[in-house]
């Protein structure tokens, strides 16, 4: 009766409650408002001597949500809901009884008290009711430990062929989980397990399969021949079928494969992707385009059937397909070439995902031809989709732009167009960073990607981007051929930004009027009027430039900038400081600050770099060099910096002195700068130099040594050796090196160097000087034209045996390497199986003196490489020299 | 079974009922005491790891009996079962003199429980039908039953095997609990 009361009350309660929903606009939910301190109220009719099973079913769906939802029960809590739970088994009720088994796992109680349960649970496992055997199979499999399992095990046994598949399907999952901690016990239900895998019932089978392939994983050999018997027999479930695929997959890739040998188990999946259930066919197509080294012919019955998808009604199997076909597309571009027209009706496909996977495949499976197209076919397509997306579809371009160097022309307009979009920081930022990649590879593409930059930034929200960019034009600008037309763009910024992005479009226009003459008068104008701006740091900069512009027309020497100047900050911070305290009469003398040796490297580093942040870190780390060395009179005369090699140490990590040499190479000289470090306390190094044999380097001539006059500990200093060397030629040589100095002890007490200190000799690894120091790694991208503009005469072929490697891609590499040249058009990377490959290879040496070498790659059975250089050059000497590479190395 | 339970909750609207909890040291007998009752015949039992939990029909009255096992590792679980208890249904095994002492622990242990106020105390000398099997008053006495005051108690004699004793001993229950009611 009272239940009857509750169901008059009912509705009328729901309406109030719908009244106050329509006004916050909820969603009406059953479990609305329900609170954990309540429900454990309502839990204590679990004690009452009447069990009223509806009501307790009720109240145990509320604890199950609250669980499910993450609320936590705490250790008294969950006692005290246990043991009221554990009463419910003097009721029958199927349901109710199928409630308590799920909130008891859900719980999960203390192990010392869930025992209690055990033996209403094995009772239960062994009644008749399916409902009560499977779900306290369920459960039993989660709180046994050992010893009661092997009672039980009979049961499991049992319920592994029981006809019910409610019960077979518990044991066999329970099985799996007992795998985990009790191997042994599940590995005698080997012949069960046997039998439930011919159960006609799918997820009997499913489940069946799963243990089965989870009892023999570690037996490689065990494995392969249970995936014989799966693939043989009669599997219904598409589960299962997938479970196998996957098995399959792994037993491929376990097995070795030669080229040309048939793959074993590969008809299997073949057939699979005729298979009804369309889960499989995925499963077998993923598992296809995942094998080690496919080949075309394997991966075409899958691409086949993806493309079928592709023009599916339902979204989720065109997402599906695209995805796979997307994947594939990153190895085997020209495999999905042929979906390429249903792709490109994906383009405008409703979902949004699937469009932009579409576009990024059609990305990379692309042809040049097809490329215009595209590009116009995704600037509509671009307004629709999120940034995310868009900046899926920017890399894609970028890394497309890099295969198809000549097609820059339509993807920078593609990707301007969309610049000028709106959009969020990250895909502006990764928009720049695609146009910055384009320039710094395709060299033809610089005046029209500083044109759109401009254009650009004259409606630029993003601080960070904006002085990117200034600092690229200040860079790169003076280069072109209209330097002229930038100024107008930069000085827009002067008038119109925000402090930061003025302060650098300054310096921006201070290296035009420094490095382009004809442009100076102008410049100086216009940095005047910037004396006035309201912001320091602007005004200050134009001051500096301005005095530096003038200061270069009085010696009308090659342009200095003040920030490559080699000064010590923390020695021109001391000495402005006592500037300062002096009645400033007379005006503060540069000169006095001290130079260079003292100045930390990476300090200085930081320091030159106050225009922007570095966009080409290799461009700037150059001109870095540049302008260090030009500061040097001794180095002052040598032209223009044709390369700074990678810095090689010249002692072993962790001794005395650290040593560091970066070889600088001019036009007709060598620089030798040695970065050094002393580590041990107690000394202080004075005068210290470089030694240098020239025994075996008979082509260079020794012109000067620049000593560091000290180098206290901890600090970085430098000294420098400058040699001389025939113009035009790239000498081979070893040098013997040592570093001469005077020691002094340090007294530790009063930290006083001492006056008396002594010479010592400390030998350094030899330093090697080889043709690829001299030789810059640069792309082209038309290899044949630069090829036949070069004169036959100094074409030089020669092969070489380079020994035993991993794979061609692996001797590609070294190669590639050793010669120190970049490979083009995309021929550093080696198809999967090949067993010969062709890499063009392009280098500029010093005085723009260009080298190409075509390397043919061959590899036998024993995996042994043999090589073919043929190199064209300037001259023949340089083509010798390549060779010689090789020769030595 | 189906059967018995339609039947059951038929006559529930005029049945009484009575929560029985029955504990006792491991191997004392209380399974075989609870399937004799409820099946009227000796089953196989193993060690009851947890508990059982059954009704018993006897004289109108449904006696709905909690037997939880009594291994050293499950005792402090009882009290969880404390709770609205009626009658506690004490199973001694009067043959085993070693452990007198720990079952008379156990059960004062028990009584001090304050859930436990109000149910009657029906102790089963189980087991009568072994050689050397204390008597009822043995072990009234060793068990220290006479010290107890303001607690309605009653020992009685029985070998589960047989039945024996069993039915005078829910006799006495319905009649104790009955007059409490």
């Amino acid at each position: 009766m009272a239940s009857n009361a509750q169901d008059n009350n009912a509705p009328l309660r729901m309406e109030g409650k719908k009244e106050e929903e329509d006004e916050e606009d909820y969603e009406y939910s059953p479990f609305h408002g329900i609170e954990k301190g309540a429900v454990l109220q309502e839990a204590r009719i679990f004690h009452n001597p009447q069990i009223d099973a509806r009501k307790c079913q009720q109240v145990l769906t509320r604890l199950l949500y609250l669980s499910t939802q993450g609320e936590t029960f705490t250790k008294t809590e969950a006692t005290e809901v246990f043991f009221s739970i554990t009463k419910l088994f003097q009721n029958n009720d199927s349901n109710l009884r199928r409630l308590v088994y799920l909130m008891i796992r859900e719980l999960p109680p203390d192990s010392d008290e869930v025992i209690i349960v055990t033996n209403m649970l094995m009772k239960d496992m062994a009644s008749n009711n399916e409902l009560y055997k499977s779900g306290s199979i369920r459960v039993l499999c989660r709180i046994l430990d050992s010893s009661l399992l092997q009672q039980v095990e009979r049961y499991f046994k049992q319920a592994i062929v029981d006809k019910a598949p409610v019960v077979a399907s518990a044991a066999l999952v329970s099985g799996i989980h007992i795998l985990k901690e009790n191997s042994d016990i599940v590995k005698r239900w080997g012949s069960e397990v046997q039998d439930a895998v011919q159960s006609r019932n799918p997820m009997v089978q499913f489940h069946s399969v799963a243990l089965m392939y989870m009892l023999k994983n570690n037996d490689r050999l065990a494995i392969s021949k249970l995936v014989s018997s799966l693939t043989r027999g009669n599997v219904r479930s598409p589960l299962a079928q997938c479970l196998i695929v996957r098995c399959v997959a792994q037993v491929i890739a376990d097995s070795q494969v030669y080229a040309g040998q048939e793959r074993p188990f590969y008809d299997f999946l073949e057939s699979c992707l005729r298979h009804k259930g369309e889960m499989v066919i995925f499963e077998a197509a993923k598992a296809i385009i995942e094998l080690n080294n496919v080949t075309e012919a394997e991966l075409a019955p899958a691409i086949t059937i993806l493309q079928l998808f592709l023009s599916s009604s339902k979204p989720v199997l065109r997402f599906a397909a695209v995805r796979i076909l997307n994947r594939v597309a990153i190895e085997h571009p020209m495999a999905v070439s042929n979906c390429n027209i249903d792709m490109e009706t994906l383009i405008s496909d409703q979902n949004r995902s699937i469009a932009t996977l579409a576009i990024t495949t059609l990305l990379k499976t692309g042809n040049e031809s097809s490329i215009d197209r595209l590009m116009k076919q995704m600037s509509s397509f671009m307004s629709e989709i999120g940034d995310e997306f868009k900046i899926v579809v920017v890399d894609a371009v970028h890394k497309l732009c890099l295969k198809f160097p000549s097609k820059f022309r339509s993807m920078m307009s593609f990707l301007s167009s969309i610049l000028r979009e709106e959009g969020g920081f990250e895909y502006k930022k990764a928009i720049v960073n695609a146009i910055l990649g384009i320039v710094r590879t395709v060299t033809e593409s610089k005046e029209t990607a500083l044109t759109h930059l401009c254009e650009f930034i004259e409606d630029c929200e993003f601080t960070y981007l904006s002085t990117q960019i200034l600092h690229l034009l200040g860079e790169e600008g003076p280069r072109t051929s209209h330097p002229a037309k930038y100024i107008r763009y930069i000085y827009n910024r002067v008038i119109l930004e925000n402090a930061t992005v003025r302060a650098a479009a300054v310096s921006s226009l201070a290296n035009f009027g420094m490095k382009v003459p004809a442009l100076k008068e102008r410049v100086r104008t216009l940095l005047k009027r910037t004396l006035f701006d309201n912001d320091d740091e602007v005004r200050d900069r134009a001051a500096v430039y301005l005095k530096l512009l003038n200061k270069q027309e009085e010696e009308s020497k090659t342009p200095q900038v003040l920030r490559g100047k080699n000064i010590s900050l923390s020695g021109l911070e001391q000495s402005l400081r006592e500037y300062l305290a002096t009645p400033m009469m007379e005006t503060f003398d540069i000169a006095t600050v001290p130079e260079k040796e003292l100045a930390p490297v990476v300090n200085m580093a930081k320091s030159k770099d106050t225009s922007g942040p570095a966009a080409l870190d290799e461009l700037t780390l150059k001109s870095d060099f540049e302008e260090t060395l030009s500061s040097i009179p001794e180095f002052a005369d040598l032209g223009p910096l044709y390369k700074s090699c990678e810095p090689m140490d010249l002692v072993e990590k962790e001794t005395e002195y650290t040593i560091t040499c970066i070889k600088h190479i001019f036009g007709s000289h060598i620089v030798f700068q040695f970065n050094m470090t002393n580590t041990i306390e107690e000394q202080v190094l004075e005068d210290v130099s470089v030694q240098v044999d020239l025994a075996e380097a008979e082509d260079y001539q020794e012109v000067c040594t620049i000593p560091a006059t000290k180098l206290p500990y901890g600090v970085v200093a430098q000294t420098y050796v400058l040699f001389s060397y025939p113009e035009g030629t790239m000498p081979f040589g070893r040098m013997v090196a040592s570093l001469n100095f005077v020691v002094k002890e340090i007294d530790p007490s009063t930290g006083d160097e001492e006056e008396e200190g002594f010479e010592d000799e400390y030998p350094l690894e030899d330093i090697y000087l080889s043709p690829q120091d001299f030789i810059h790694a640069t792309k082209i991208s038309n290899f044949r034209n630069k090829w036949e503009e070069l004169d036959p005469e100094t074409e030089i072929a020669d092969e070489y045996g380079i020994g035993v490697r991993d794979s061609l891609q692996d001797a590609v590499e070294a190669v590639v390497e050793t010669l120190g040249l970049a490979a083009c058009e995309g021929t550093e990377a080696v198809p999967p199986n090949a067993r010969s490959h062709v890499c063009l290879l392009h280098g500029k040496a010093v005085g723009g003196m260009e080298a190409l070498a075509r390397v043919n790659f061959g590899i036998d059975r024993n995996m042994e490489v043999a090589i073919k250089l043929t190199v064209r050059a300037a001259n023949a000497d340089m083509s010798e020299a390549l060779h010689a590479i090789v020769a030595e190395g | 079974m189906g059967l018995t339970f339609t039947k059951l909750f038929a006559k529930l609207g005029y049945k009484k009922e009575m929560r029985i909890l029955m504990v006792g040291l491991d191997n004392a007998g209380k399974t075989t005491v609870l399937y004799k009752l409820k099946l009227g015949e000796v089953v196989t039992t193993i060690p009851t790891i947890g508990f059982n939990v059954e009704t018993v029909e006897y004289k109108n009255i449904s006696f709905t009996v909690w037997d939880v096992g009594g291994q050293t590792k499950i005792r402090p679980l009882w009290r969880h079962y404390f709770q609205n208890t009626q009658g506690l249904i004490f199973v001694v095994d009067s043959n085993d003199r070693d452990r007198i002492h720990e079952n008379k622990d156990e059960l004062h242990k028990m009584l001090n429980e304050d859930d436990l106020r109000d149910a009657v105390l029906l102790v089963f000398a189980n087991k009568q039908d072994l050689p050397h099997a204390m008597n009822a008053a043995e072990i009234t006495d060793k068990l220290g039953l006479h010290a107890l005051k303001q607690r309605h108690w009653y020992i009685q004699a029985a070998i589960a095997k047989t039945g024996e004793g069993l039915y005078e001993g829910l006799d006495w229950l319905q009649a104790n609990i009955a007059q409490k009611i």
